[in-house]
């Protein structure tokens, strides 16, 4: 009575594959935006990210940078165009080979590594795929000449985005924006609930199936509806778009959820252990605080985690009750309204934005993902 | 004063706020107003176990009174009103709305959207709870699926800009289009599919969810049963439609319509893919469009919205109140 797929070799695979090319379907779009996060802006527009570890061809632009000297009736030039001053940062590597070159912008790669080129100034150039280079010329020239050229430049992995995101775009104000949003607005819902869902769950009142309709019933409001009257609130009794209204706008949405969750783990709690408690003279404040607390850790930890994720992924409230200027964005705000419209073609940048963005929801799910879970399942299966 | 700052002070304001709260109105209670000693002790004590669940109760009525109750009526109230929110119109920004070409564009792509999503995430995940259940590295697969449930909206769609992109070197939609000779297109700008285009981001992040609800359902159900249909020759794909599925039928309800409440309120996918150009307009980005603007018009926006989710509401409650009982 194992595995219904077990009793046949043939369906146990063909669920083994299905199963990978779903997980590897699912993948690729998160690995695709990793990949670019490391690649510089130049490798980024020539090739694709799945072809990252493979060389990509790329077109540079350098002038021969070697003294003339003159043999036989012809002015010479010779050197290595991967050593000339403009482009020996990118080749310091030595790894690169060159497929063509040109001395017109427009026609970088116009001659194959190895043949002969004729420059403007009617010298003739050699280079080669090593990047060794010699022009000669029956006149002195005034200057080395200007080449094109397209080499197979190894893969290149770099931090240089990270760098210029947190440094210098205005992400690492974002990210400490987001923080300080995040948690009181995780922290001042949790506690509050806590003692309300106490009280759905183990105090006798009248009106109490009532509230727990109503809180069920609140559940699904869109928030869309709680926008245009909170501001309006907001901006009458003095809090305006700030801080302190995006934290009691969080907390207010959060509640319906983190009651019910709640509720819901502290009814399914030993009714004995409390009766006992009740009997041996304490009073509900202590068994709140004494017996149903400690017990409803992992109820706490679901909720915690969703009102977490929730808050630090959230872009609407942070448009209607966070002001719009730059010292207070969070980062959904910054990568939806600044990056896509000022950043909007360099992928890098963009990428290791929204990697910046998601890395710490995806740290937090991977560690608490058992939490999280089990948060899930009180909510919907009960 | 940094808003780190104010943070650290916020949270120790709200922690022993509450604590504080809860502590002193329990002592007054117990010591002040109805001491548990002198002549009426019995009484006292009974009239203060009366109270103590709305002291309980008390912050969280009064945080879910404001800032979700008063909304709803307010922004019922609001929308009849115009946009200085001086003068009463009745059903003017209903009336102007219904005859908004973009508003019946977008209330027919809401449709969509609340038909597809539900049904293409609930559909994956019970293919990926089915298909993971007892496979050795089954729940590293569900993990992973399960991982853009992490991931913020925005983040999702960025992600997914990677994959639609109309540069051939970027998009990895149009490089397999290119492999195949076909000229490069912008997918988010093909009308009528771009809708689809941008659904799959919602069911790529809800598919996670299904599962794991799904998954868990599907270990619930009883083995006796499906011993006994395998004894009586069933085979495993009329043991999955004929005795797993109609046993968690339920539970398929739960994460259908959660999914279903989610897609009518989500507005981030839109408004970073297209900003609801292209004909790819709903109900919560067209909102945005007049939030700032016009306060009377996106709050009857926001009640069209409140409107569609209304039945849900009221099966959700229902069902709550049946499972009290």
């Amino acid at each position: 009575m194992d595995n219904i797929a077990g009793q046949n070799n043939a369906l146990k695979w063909a669920v083994n594959i299905s199963v990978a090319l779903l997980v590897i379907a699912w993948l690729i779009p998160t690995v695709g935006l990793f990949v670019s996060s490391f690649r510089d802006r130049d490798q980024i527009s020539a090739s694709g990210w799945w072809v990252a570890p493979f060389s990509v061809e790329l077109t540079y632009r350098t002038r021969g940078d070697a003294e003339p000297r003159q043999e036989g009736g012809l002015w010479i030039i010779e050197g290595n165009l991967f050593e000339t001053a403009e482009v020996a940062e990118t080749f310091a590597s030595g790894e690169a080979e060159i497929t063509g070159f040109g001395v017109r912008a427009r026609e970088p790669d116009l001659f194959p590594a190895g043949s002969e080129g004729e420059t403007r100034d009617g010298g003739t150039l050699i280079v080669n795929a090593d990047g060794s280079y010699v022009y000669s010329n029956a006149e002195a020239p005034e200057r080395p000449p200007r080449v094109y050229f397209a080499a197979n430049t190894p893969p290149s992995f770099t931090l240089d985005n990270y760098r210029t995101i947190l440094t210098s775009d205005g992400m690492d104000r974002a990210f400490i924006n987001t923080l300080t949003v995040t948690i009181p607005a995780t922290i001042i819902p949790i506690l509050i609930a806590a003692f309300a869902a106490y009280a759905l769950a183990w105090m006798e009142f009248p009106g109490r199936g009532l509230l727990i309709a109503i809180v069920v019933g609140l559940l699904v409001v869109p928030l869309q509806l709680a926008l245009v009257p909170l501001l309006n609130l907001h901006n009458l009794i003095g809090i305006g778009q700030s801080f302190v209204g995006i934290w009691l706008a969080h907390t207010g949405f959060g509640l319906p959820l983190a009651i019910y969750l709640l509720r819901n783990y502290m009814v399914g709690l030993p009714r004995d252990i409390i009766e006992s408690a009740k009997v041996d003279g304490a009073t509900d404040f202590q068994i709140f605080t004494k017996i149903i607390l400690p017990l409803s850790f992992p109820a706490l930890a679901s909720f915690a985690i969703f009102q977490f994720l929730w808050t630090w992924n959230d872009l609407l409230v942070a448009k209607v009750f966070l002001p719009s200027d730059a010292a207070s964005r969070v980062m959904t705000v910054k990568i939806a309204d600044d990056l896509l419209g000022s950043r909007g073609g360099d992928w890098g940048i963009l990428a290791t934005a929204a990697f910046v963005s998601i890395g710490v929801p995806v740290l937090v799910f991977f560690t608490m993902q058992r939490y999280l879970v089990r948060g899930l399942l009180a909510g919907s299966v009960k | 004063m940094s808003p780190l700052l104010q943070g650290a002070i916020t949270i120790l304001v709200g922690v022993f706020g509450c604590v504080g709260y809860f502590y002193a109105a329990n002592l007054v209670l117990d010591k002040v107003i109805y001491p548990a000693r002198g002549p009426n002790i019995g009484r006292n004590i009974n009239r203060a176990n009366a109270i103590r669940p709305w002291l309980f109760l008390l912050p969280a009525i009064l945080a879910l009174s404001i800032y979700l109750v008063y909304p709803v009526i307010g922004s019922l109230f609001r929308s009849l009103y115009n946009r200085a929110g001086d003068e009463f119109i009745g059903l003017g920004n209903y009336v102007f709305l219904f005859g908004d070409g973009e508003f019946q564009q977008a209330l027919f792509n809401n449709a969509l959207w609340a038909i597809v999503v539900p049904a293409a995430a609930t559909f994956l995940g019970l293919l990926v709870a089915q298909l993971t259940d007892r496979l050795w590295w089954g729940n590293i697969a569900k993990s992973l699926i399960f991982m853009p449930m992490a991931i913020s909206f925005v983040g999702a769609s960025l992600i997914w800009k990677f994959v639609y992109a109309g540069d051939p070197d970027i998009g990895i939609i149009n490089a397999l289009r290119g492999s195949l000779g076909f000229d490069p297109m912008d997918p988010i700008q093909l009308p009528f599919w771009n809708n689809l285009f941008l659904m799959v981001i919602l069911i790529w992040i809800q598919t996670g969810f299904a599962m794991v609800i799904l998954s868990a359902a599907l270990r619930g159900i009883p083995e006796d049963t499906i011993e006994a249909a395998i004894i009586d020759g069933a085979g495993p794909f009329q043991l999955f439609f004929k005795i797993k599925v109609p046993q968690i039928m339920g539970t398929i309800v739960v994460v259908w319509t959660t999914i279903t409440i989610l897609v009518l309120k989500v507005f981030d996918i839109v408004y970073t893919m297209t900003g609801g150009n292209f004909g790819t307009q709903i109900l919560p980005s067209y909102m945005m469009e007049f939030m700032f603007r016009d306060d009377g018009r996106a709050t009857a926006v926001a009640v069209v919205i409140m409107i569609v989710v209304l039945p849900v509401m009221i099966w959700n409650i229902r069902q709550a109140q049946r499972e009290m009982r």
